[in-house]
């Protein structure tokens, strides 16, 4: 089997609460408990789940951004959880951010081509003359126009900014690049412009994603496995096709029953989830599901389920499936 | 992309690319009136500082027992003072005085004001903690005593005014710099930054420090309006910049009680001209900012 690019397990993120003057530990939340997945060369992983579930605070630990708490990070496999800023700056060439919001992702007071070159210069990759060719060669493999290298940020639209943070974090050549959501904040048909990008992209050089949505339907169309995350946890993983197909949590499938499907006249059973999220500093005890669980048993409410593998890279996280 | 490309196409045709600066600052001065006069009246002033000599009339400092309290008229255009020192040419001499008190002042309490300001929000923790106490503490002090404690200690004099005005500064600048900061420091583009493994220093200095320049400049021309006032303050408690140089503020305040009935042009003229000066700052201050902005230009 191919060593995969990225391979974290049993990572957790813990944040501590303090209250007063005392700064007293008032509680934890556990924004990340326990997720394990890896990600082949070439290969996309989706990372869906509801917002505060902690698929934000997973991307910024793999890319060490935040501390991870415990459990480990392995880039091609290379322990990088403990390497101090120094040790880690190698390995930042092989790994990369593209973030959510295109208006807060990019310096505004740095032209569109500074902040492509920045990323290359640091790292010593080239220098002057080579530096702009390659800037120039960023911009177009993006789909901009190298003249556009001295325009600022905010002459360009949502989409063309998300296309320089593309250029941005493709500058190392790196091997995986984590989407924090990367299209959750364009227009639907700027979207699928940018998901095709990525795609071919990744065609072109064998990248790797780590894809995070709220969107099953963007998932769907550029991952080729997904995880589905509920309150810190990964609750069911397996390759697309058997997901959408065969969602074996019944997170997973109310999740997919809530995708929209544009045919007025289909009739549909929906399966509604009733109630919120519980708070992640104080998750429920056993299936931290249960208590929107339309299936809940007493089996859940005590026993906290183990991912299973069902056979074809299917794993899930339920006492039922 | 057409969008951007009209945008520029746009912004050609106005002149804002347009060759050489003398037309990119007329196309300026179009977009911002205030700005322009601002811009005339700062002009003005630093032309009478730097060519007071040759401007003024006659030397600020000779006196005519003859012309005391002379009215404005063809040979003294501005009056005489009670010694028969030519209001003129004093207030010329004065813009002297106001700006370096102005510009150095500004300059050095914003510079120490960026440094602390920037650091303290960046590095944050203990030493956020730490510098913010001592804010507060220098933030207690009242500047007139700060400046009385000053004078008698080095006795008073330009440089000792201009570093006893700026002191108070710091704190001020710094409060605001680290508001700032704060916010700067949570953008994802310094995430990104972080990702790409930029050390702590060179994000601060390239991704923070430039982006707190907007509201740098806001503060700075309020201040240099302000800190020209305090020295006026200063100089009529005797600790700003000693006799007989001319000062707007001293010549203001020192005449408006005894003179304004008999003789106002001794006030008027001081009064009009510092009125001018902290006009000008903060109309220039505020087109700068604009224009400064990568956001506001094309």
């Amino acid at each position: 089997m191919v060593e995969p690019v990225l391979a974290v397990s049993d990572l957790k993120k813990h944040y501590p609460v303090r209250r007063g003057l005392l700064r007293r530990h008032a509680g934890t939340v556990f924004a990340v408990d326990g997720v394990s997945f890896s990600i082949a060369p070439g290969e996309t992983l989706g990372l869906v789940g509801e917002s505060g579930c902690g698929k934000s605070t997973v991307a910024r630990t793999v890319m060490r951004l935040v501390e991870p708490t415990s459990g480990t990070i392995r880039l091609d496999g290379t322990d990088i959880t403990a390497l101090g800023k120094t040790a880690l700056r190698p390995y930042r060439r092989r790994m990369q951010i593209i973030f959510q919001d295109p208006f807060s992702s990019l310096n505004p007071r740095m032209t569109a081509g500074d902040i492509v070159r920045e990323p290359i210069t640091f790292h010593r990759l080239a220098a002057g003359k080579a530096a702009d060719q390659r800037v120039a060669e960023l911009f177009e493999q993006v789909g901009l126009r190298p003249g556009q290298m001295r325009l600022y940020p905010h002459q360009f639209s949502g989409g063309q900014r998300q296309r320089i943070s593309i250029a941005r974090a493709l500058a190392l050549d790196p091997a995986l690049i984590v989407g924090d959501e990367p299209v959750s904040a364009l227009d639907v048909s700027i979207q699928a412009q940018v998901i095709n990008l990525m795609m071919d992209l990744q065609r072109a050089k064998g990248l790797s994603y780590l894809f995070i949505a709220h969107d099953l339907a963007v998932v769907e169309h550029i991952a080729h496995r997904v995880a589905v995350m509920y309150l810190g946890r990964i609750v069911e993983m397996a390759p697309k096709l058997e997901l959408y197909r065969a969602p074996k949590h019944p997170y997973t499938q109310a999740l997919l029953a809530a995708v929209p499907v544009p045919n007025p006249t289909l009739k549909r059973r929906r399966q509604v989830l009733d109630g919120d999220v519980p708070s992640p500093m104080n998750p429920p005890p056993g299936c931290t599901f249960h208590t929107r669980c339309p299936l809940a048993q007493a089996q859940c409410r005590a026993e906290i389920p183990a991912l299973r593998n069902l056979g074809g890279n299917h794993v899930v996280a339920c006492h039922l499936a | 992309m057409s969008e951007t490309d009209t945008y520029e196409a746009e912004l050609v045709r106005a002149g804002a690319r347009a060759e050489g600066r003398l037309a990119r600052a007329l196309f300026y001065a179009r977009q911002y009136p205030l700005g322009a006069v601002g811009a005339v009246i700062m002009l003005v002033i630093v032309f009478a500082a730097l060519f007071a000599d040759v401007v003024a009339p006659q030397s600020p400092f000779s006196t005519n027992p003859a012309l005391s309290l002379a009215r404005p008229g063809s040979a003294h255009l501005m009056g005489a003072d009670f010694m028969g020192r030519d209001i003129m040419s004093r207030v010329v001499h004065g813009a002297r005085i106001s700006l370096a008190v102005g510009i150095f002042s500004t300059l050095i309490g914003g510079f120490f004001g960026v440094l602390i300001g920037v650091a303290s929000g960046y590095i944050g923790g203990w030493f956020d903690l730490v510098v913010q106490r001592i804010t507060d503490i220098m933030q207690a002090l009242p500047l007139l005593v700060l400046a009385l404690v000053m004078s008698a200690a080095l006795g008073p004099s330009l440089p000792n005014t201009i570093i006893a005005i700026s002191i108070p500064l710091i704190p001020y600048v710094s409060r605001v710099i680290r508001a700032n900061t704060l916010a700067l420091r949570e953008q994802a583009y310094v995430e990104a930054a972080h990702a790409i493994g930029l050390p702590e220093w060179r994000i601060a200095l390239r991704h923070i420090l430039p982006n707190t320049l907007a509201p740098l400049i806001v503060i700075a021309t309020a201040q240099l309006g302000s800190t020209i006032l305090t020295e006026a303050s200063l100089s009529f408690l005797g600790l700003g910049v000693p006799e007989p140089h001319p000062s707007w503020g001293r010549m203001l305040s020192e005449s408006a009680a005894e003179y304004m009935r008999t003789a106002p042009w001794l006030v008027i003229f001081p009064g009009l001209a510092i009125s001018l000066a902290v006009f000008g700052t903060n109309m220039l201050g505020d087109a700068l900012r604009d224009i400064l902005d990568p956001r506001q230009r094309g």
